[in-house]
């Protein structure tokens, strides 16, 4: 009973994931655009909970939902007077694009079809968060750091380039 | 239907790869462009962790890779939007089509 | 609760697995419930509160002390006329409130009001970090908010409102982690057990009185983040009319208006939990356990609403450029000693 309902539970997540991401390309009112992004983001985390990954849910939400989306959404309120509330939002070349990301999608789905992934059935790791702290600063330790140098230019430079241009 | 196994979600992360490379090639919006690569990032998250929790699912290894992908994504959110914002201040533009100054 | 719904199940002879959703739902009812109910008595108790420091009576009119003045303006506000601005964006208008409302609910299925799985919904061994992701959802529902209601005024409100929000979460994650810390585990249960032993255990002394920097820090940015004085700018009346709620009327404000109490509780009881030692008594043995760790948890997180409201009726209000520069120049760097000192003593000592 319980397969069924996991059944349920992904199929529902899934198409709820992707009818957001449909409606973040195609719609013309982008406010709207970056809502449904944040529904998005939401989903991929009850995804991840699936996933046996609580402590990368918990991250998604906080991060991309509490913050990126909510940078989002400010970029958009902050550079308001150009875009019109429905024009065309699709330039030249999306014809071209869809047909090219149409065919990318089924040239993955190909590989995937032929490929023998090496599953493995042990069980999973009980308690993710402790076991990704000791992974992050026994093994990953280097990148974690560069992480924490990466996030502060990242911080430095947004400051920099989104400062009003003082008067000389 | 069998039970939802690695198939099922790399299905789920190809397709959501595809609509978010769609978005970036054929919006004219610089910020939806910026969304749909948020996208993009997320559709390989979901492969990490579904790799990670399949075929070894006694080392996170994939969990670690996606706890550095977020933190690069926002990083690069963060950068793109502070360039979109700046890009509106000098040239009172946001769709990419329009901001064509070094064409030829 | 578990017993009730085997009994149940077995009396209609309905699968096993209904067990488990039934005992969900009436998780989430009585939380509901609960919910509902601290919300009418805070509103009450603020305004008597209010009243007395004041010098004057507060509500006094309807019933004994006042007491159903509050279920008078719930009704008042279902009663209203439902407006929603003519050029408002339809839908962001409509789902805004819900987006406020919903992440105040959700977060009091980690909150352990008492000893044991009996006084706590679901104690997911990742409490603290779904209490900060959830509380952060909250944020995109004030910029919908503000922006749909097509108002200068709205708009004002919920950016200043969102970038305060924001802004504190950092000192607030920064004081989760020092309880975190000293317990090893993020789950709401293993924290308040860390505290076991009586008063001079509780986190709030814990790291050679250290505690108290954090519950400081937690305390103040609990204000913040519950829109309370002296950060209450999004709703500034004096300034912006009503910052972000100024389209709003009827039953939408209500849930704006209930997710504030309801967050402001929820602040209360995250505070009580990770620093003045959850359900546990005062003293070690006396008074402990079972039905007294209710008692003892509801009386903590209450002293500590009447200290907020206290706050309140005290203190101005600090502009905005005082509030961000307070935050990231002056929470973050003491957040950030907070944690790197909690973290030295529990390797070190």
């Amino acid at each position: 009973m319980s397969e069924t309902l996991q059944q349920l539970a992904f199929y529902t997540d899934a198409a709820m994931i992707v009818f957001a991401a449909l409606m973040v390309v195609t719609l013309r009112n982008i406010f709207h655009c970056a809502l449904f992004l944040a529904l998005g983001f939401f989903g991929i985390a009850g995804i991840f909970v699936m996933l046996h990954a609580e402590f990368l849910a918990g991250v998604q939400v906080m991060i991309y939902v509490g913050a990126i989306a909510v940078l989002v959404l400010f970029a958009i309120m902050l550079t308001r007077g150009v875009t019109g509330q429905d024009m065309k939002q699709t330039n030249k070349q999306s014809p071209v694009a869809g047909a090219i990301a149409l065919l990318f999608v089924v040239f993955l789905l190909k590989l995937m079809a032929g490929a023998r992934f090496a599953t493995s059935t042990v069980a999973p790791v009980k308690d993710s968060t402790a076991f990704l702290g000791q992974l992050l600063v026994t093994r990953y330790v280097l990148p974690f750091e560069v992480a924490s140098i990466v996030l502060l230019m990242a911080m430095v430079g947004a400051l920099l380039l989104a400062k009003e241009k003082e008067d000389e | 239907m069998e039970a939802i196994g690695l198939n099922h979600y790399l299905v789920l992360s190809a397709i959501l790869f595809g609509i978010g490379l769609y978005g970036v090639a054929a919006r004219r919006n610089a910020i939806g462009v910026l969304m749909s690569i948020e996208l993009m990032l997320n559709a390989v998250n979901i492969n990490m962790v579904a790799f990670s929790r399949f075929c070894a699912p006694d080392q996170l290894h994939g969990q670690v890779f996606t706890i550095f992908v977020i933190t690069v994504a926002a990083a690069e959110a963060a950068v793109g939007l502070a360039l979109v914002i700046s890009m509106y201040r000098n040239l009172n533009k946001i769709n990419f089509d329009e901001v064509n100054l070094l064409k030829w | 609760m578990t017993t009730i719904a085997n009994y149940l199940v077995n009396l209609l002879h309905l699968p096993g697995w209904v067990s488990a959703w039934f005992v969900a739902l009436m998780a989430a009812l009585v939380i509901f419930g609960f919910m509902m109910g601290v919300v009418l008595v805070l509103i009450w108790l603020l305004r008597k509160i209010f009243g007395f420091m004041q010098i004057r009576l507060g509500p006094m009119m309807h019933g004994p002390q006042g007491i159903f003045q509050t279920p008078a303006d719930a009704l008042k506000l279902l009663a209203k006329e439902d407006v929603i601005p003519d050029r408002a964006d339809k839908w962001v208008f409509v789902i805004a409130p819900l987006v406020v409302f919903v992440p105040a609910y959700m977060v009091y299925v980690v909150i352990p009001f008492g000893e044991g799985s009996r006084f706590i919904a679901k104690d997911l061994n990742i409490g603290i970090l779904y209490i900060a992701a959830i509380s952060s959802m909250a944020v995109i529902g004030i910029i919908m908010a503000g922006w749909a209601s097509e108002n200068k005024y709205s708009l004002l409100g919920a950016l200043r409102g969102a970038a305060q929000l924001v802004s504190y979460e950092v000192p607030m994650a920064l004081a989760f982690m020092g309880p975190v810390i000293l317990a090893g585990s993020l789950s709401m249960q293993s924290i308040v057990k860390a505290q076991t032993g009586g008063f001079w255990h509780w986190h709030f002394l814990q790291p050679w009185g250290l505690g108290l920097l954090g519950f400081l820090l937690m305390i103040t940015a609990a204000l913040a983040e519950t829109n309370q004085v002296p950060f209450d700018l999004p709703e500034a009346e004096s300034e912006l009319v009503a910052g972000y709620n100024t389209e709003y009327s009827g039953m939408k404000f209500g849930l704006f208006f209930m997710a504030e109490f309801a967050n402001t509780f929820t602040l209360c009881a995250i505070t009580t939990t990770l620093f003045l030692g959850g359900w546990h008594s005062p003293f070690p043995h006396f008074l402990d356990g079972g039905w007294w760790s209710l008692l003892w948890f509801l009386g903590k997180s209450g002293f500590l609403v009447f200290v907020f409201m206290w706050i309140r009726a005290t203190y101005p209000r600090v502009r905005v450029d005082q509030l961000m520069e307070f935050a990231w120049k002056g929470l973050i760097p003491v957040g950030l000693f907070y944690l790197i000192a909690v973290a030295f003593f529990a390797v070190v000592v």
